[in-house]
């Protein structure tokens, strides 16, 4: 199950439908590294409100996602994590570290607003 | 043909089917695990099963994230196996086992792979330790060489 991923301006958004094979996973990440440079992007939101299990893997390769973006100089924030995930995902141990999250897809489009106007500001400054 | 040389695939994966008097008549249910597509099924099948047994919705979670994982430790280690999911009842209480066997290479060191951070695979390590922090038993069996069966059971709240 191939996962949509719309462009929005500067953000591309990538909403999951249904639960997701390993395969699928790795797809939507080759596939989102490779869109951020195609279209420039400033911000990736990953909507997972759809996953109603998120085990080790799936953890593990969203974070991979986010560093990778972060790498291609974008920003990254998974919306949508719901109560029951994340209550699986704390018993499991599992952290997303240095993954930004919001509540739903609103919250992560304000987030990414607020992240790439302090990036820009800082390139200013930088270039003054 | 993914399910050749293993007996009592589940046909459609229905576990629950209504019997006599309306009540939901619950049977175990056996599923093959050889690929990545199968952990979606087995927690998929595992969900649905913990629904009808009338688990609360965050249970059920729990019981589709242990089974992932321990389907996924079966891909890992041993690239094909499978899990059975019996529901299980007692006088004041009713209950979801779950066991998950393969035939590959077993675990050379049991307690060690029950420690957080510990894995021989690439993974993160936390699979066995985290399945048990999500179930309320945990019963491991290994032997090198013969294969590894993980049994854990949840009890309905």
């Amino acid at each position: 199950m191939e996962v949509p991923i719309l462009k929005q301006g500067p953000y591309l958004i990538a909403s999951i439908q249904s639960a997701l094979s390993d395969n699928d996973l790795m797809e939507l990440r080759d596939s989102l590294v490779n869109q951020v440079g195609k279209f420039r992007s400033r911000g990736v939101i990953v909507d997972v409100t759809a996953l109603d299990v998120m085990d080790s893997f799936a953890t593990r390769t969203l974070r991979d996602i986010a560093h990778m973006i972060r790498l291609r100089g974008a920003e990254m924030v998974i919306v949508g994590i719901q109560p029951e995930v994340a209550f699986a995902l704390v018993r499991l141990g599992l952290k997303l570290e240095g993954v930004s999250t919001a509540l739903d897809l609103e919250e992560g489009i304000f987030y990414l607003d607020r992240m790439t106007r302090l990036r820009g500001k800082e390139a200013r400054t930088r270039a003054q | 043909m993914r399910n050749e040389g293993w007996q009592k695939a589940p046909a459609s994966g229905r576990a629950a089917s209504p019997g006599k008097n309306g009540r939901v008549a619950i049977r175990d249910v056996s599923i093959p695990v050889q690929s990545d597509l199968d952990i979606v099924g087995a927690r998929h099948q595992g969900r649905s099963l913990a629904a009808a047994l009338g688990f609360s919705p965050g249970d059920a979670t729990l019981i589709a994230t242990a089974i992932s994982e321990l389907a996924r430790n079966i891909i890992l280690y041993a690239k094909r196996g499978q899990i059975i999911l019996k529901p299980v009842a007692q006088s004041d209480s009713s209950g979801l086992v779950i066991v998950a066997s393969d035939e590959g290479p077993g675990i050379p060191d049991v307690r060690r792979a029950l420690e957080d951070g510990y894995s021989t695979s690439q993974s993160l390590g936390l699979g066995l330790p985290g399945v048990r922090r999500l179930m309320d038993e945990f019963e491991i069996v290994s032997e090198v060489n013969r294969g590894t069966k993980v049994t854990v059971k949840k009890w309905r709240r």
